[in-house]
């Protein structure tokens, strides 16, 4: 048993271990030294610097696009979807229960089978290479307004939001001054797994967005062409080199993977939300 | 990729009967249920943009031609394209090892986790199997570039073990299957083994303890009584996991781009979908084929809501 997890653990770290060490060596280290060895700070400074100067700059703004398109999209979502799961979970009226079942639906269809429809539509709409190509369909997350339904309907109870009202609170009011204050933890929630799911998205924006609006998950894929070990015949003057094309690997998951340590506990938490609450 | 973060699982979801209370609450004013709809407003435009108007569209250009309604002519030619069964024929055969190796390995890493008893050594063995899951998209198949090349692969003794020099001996056609597997598997087991991880700690210390007192060894109980009590959630992941499996993409796309196509670039349905419209300007005929795909993700969605136990209250 002991070896089953020792092997599977490695599986699963060490090519991480891997990649935060190859950033930090030459070209020619990354092919003669040991995998696991350390090179430089130095050669981290260099390889850093190779990375931003590389097309004037093009690295940063690609990260600024993602930026751009994940925190644009989660606003959307948290302004759209909060109100929503509340209402689903805690207002009586038509077409609640279609609502409900169709968000069901196609929160459970992957992500990536409505992308060629939703292209289609954005072209024949003449939105293709406009930011909102990305943002508004990035926006539409039925799988937070489904985390905020099971939350409202698991940790607030109608009888407290009867008593505002009998107290003559209206609606609005008792959205915003009952429910709203209860909600923190499902809006970090809804929040996370929002932000991740658009940050590492690579097939919708590498469909909708060229030129200098792609964000960084679609540019690493560009950098691929000017790395001479990996396309011998690239026509580019400008190389890449390894350790760079992996320390770029590393800086475009570098904001998810500090929010993963971090926010360990939590994520667990929200994975597992509906198997423990009840 | 399309395998981290899977949505999580779903315990608490009504399918029709409605809770004691709701009657009551349905008498409530007009006035309540027209605030419902503002709340409703936001999301479903969004809903109706992004989800139903892509469907409809698509479903219009998969049946018409330059604006002629066209039957079935579109999907017969996709069919006809000598590309078309190849890339059913990778796919399907990528997810049959993807969900065997998904479905045998999350679970006995979720029960051999499960039975650790010291708690920081779970909680960090859980936390190692997750931490991939941060890295997906094109990043993962980065990684996995560098993983996959003998000359900087940490693993490179391994690869030229098995008799493999360079990338392109490790990726050729025949190995795909497996070399997207291993990747699918890196990045979105852990999401699962914790999932699953929940489930076990659902089932019952007393049921445990009767086990052990007739008993029961670890592998028996694993077997009588841990497995029958996943199986809900084992088809769950199965589900998902086929579902996601067939709209392959960015694995073979950004392979095909760093070997100069010794992966194919019409390897996988999506990207064939992707050829029809970008190379061949045939929306039509991308319609079409990612009609198909949708439908397949859509009727196992369904399936799983109207007909799955996981959907009931237990």
């Amino acid at each position: 048993m002991t070896i089953i997890l020792l092997v599977f653990a490695a599986f699963f770290i060490l090519p991480i271990i891997w990649l935060l060490l190859a950033p930090t060596k030459t070209n020619t280290q990354l092919l003669l030294d040991g995998p696991f060895s350390f090179g430089s700070f130095d050669q981290l400074v260099a390889n850093w610097n190779e990375l931003f100067a590389f097309g004037s700059g093009v690295f940063s703004t690609w990260i600024g696009n993602s930026a751009l398109y994940s925190f644009a999209a989660l606003a959307i979502t948290l302004v759209v979807s909060i109100p929503a799961g509340y209402a689903l979970a805690l207002i009586e009226f038509k077409g609640r229960r279609l609502l409900l079942v169709t968000t069901l639906i196609v929160m459970l269809i992957p992500n990536t089978a409505l992308v060629l429809p939703i292209f289609l539509e954005l072209s024949a709409a003449r939105l293709i290479g406009n930011p909102l190509a990305v943002i508004l369909p990035f926006s539409f997350f039925p799988f937070g307004v489904y985390l905020t339904y099971i939350y409202f309907s698991t940790a607030v109870s109608r009888d407290l939001l009867n008593a505002a009202r009998i107290d003559g609170a209206g609606e609005l009011r008792v959205f915003a001054q009952v429910a709203m204050p209860l909600a923190t933890p499902v809006i970090a929630l809804v929040g996370f797994f929002s932000f991740v799911a658009n940050w590492n998205n690579y097939f919708l924006p590498f469909l909708v967005v060229g030129g200098d609006k792609i964000p960084v998950q679609v540019g690493l894929a560009n950098l691929l062409s000017n790395v001479p070990a990996f396309n011998p015949t690239t026509a580019s003057s400008i190389v890449i080199q390894l350790p760079t094309l992996a320390l770029a690997t590393l800086l475009s998951v570098a904001p998810i993977l500090l929010i993963f340590l971090f926010a360990q506990r939590f994520l667990v938490e929200g994975m597992t939300a509906g198997g423990t609450k009840e | 990729m399309t395998v981290t973060a899977p949505p999580a699982p779903v315990d608490a979801v009504p399918t029709g009967r409605r809770r004691p209370g709701r009657r009551r609450a349905s008498r409530v004013n007009a006035g309540q249920s027209r605030y419902g709809y503002i709340f409703v407003s936001g999301y479903t435009l969004l809903l109706l943009a992004f989800g139903l108007l892509p469907t409809l569209y698509a479903i219009y250009l998969a049946f018409t031609r330059n604006g002629a309604f066209v039957g079935v002519d579109n999907f017969v030619r996709v069919f006809n394209d000598y590309r078309f069964l190849p890339a059913v024929a990778h796919v399907a055969l990528y997810i049959v090892y993807w969900l065997v190796s998904l479905i045998v390995l999350v679970v006995i890493l979720a029960i051999v986790v499960h039975a650790i008893r010291v708690r920081w050594l779970g909680n960090t063995a859980r936390f190692l199997f997750y931490i991939p899951g941060a890295i997906a998209g094109a990043s993962s198949v980065l990684l996995w570039l560098f993983v996959l090349d003998p000359t900087v692969s940490p693993v490179s003794a391994l690869l030229k073990g098995m008799g493999y020099e360079s990338l392109v001996n490790v990726v050729a056609v025949d190995n795909l299957p497996v070399v997207f597997t291993v990747i699918a598997f890196w990045a979105g087991a852990g999401g699962w083994i914790v999932i699953m991880y929940g489930a076990l700690n659902n089932i019952s210390a007393d049921i445990m303890e009767a086990a052990r007192i007739d008993g029961a060894n670890a592998i028996q109980t694993a077997w009588h009584i841990q497995l029958p009590m996943l199986t809900k959630w084992i088809s769950y992941m199965g589900i998902m996991s086929l579902a996601a499996g067939t709209q392959l993409f960015v694995e073979p796309k950004i392979l095909a781009q760093a070997t100069k196509n010794v992966v194919p670039e019409d390897y996988s349905l999506n990207q064939l979908a992707y050829l029809y419209a970008f190379r061949q300007g045939d929306f039509s005929g991308s319609a079409a084929i990612s009609l198909i795909l949708l439908v397949v993700a859509l009727g196992l969605s369904a399936v799983f809501i109207f007909r799955g136990k996981l959907f009931e209250r237990d």
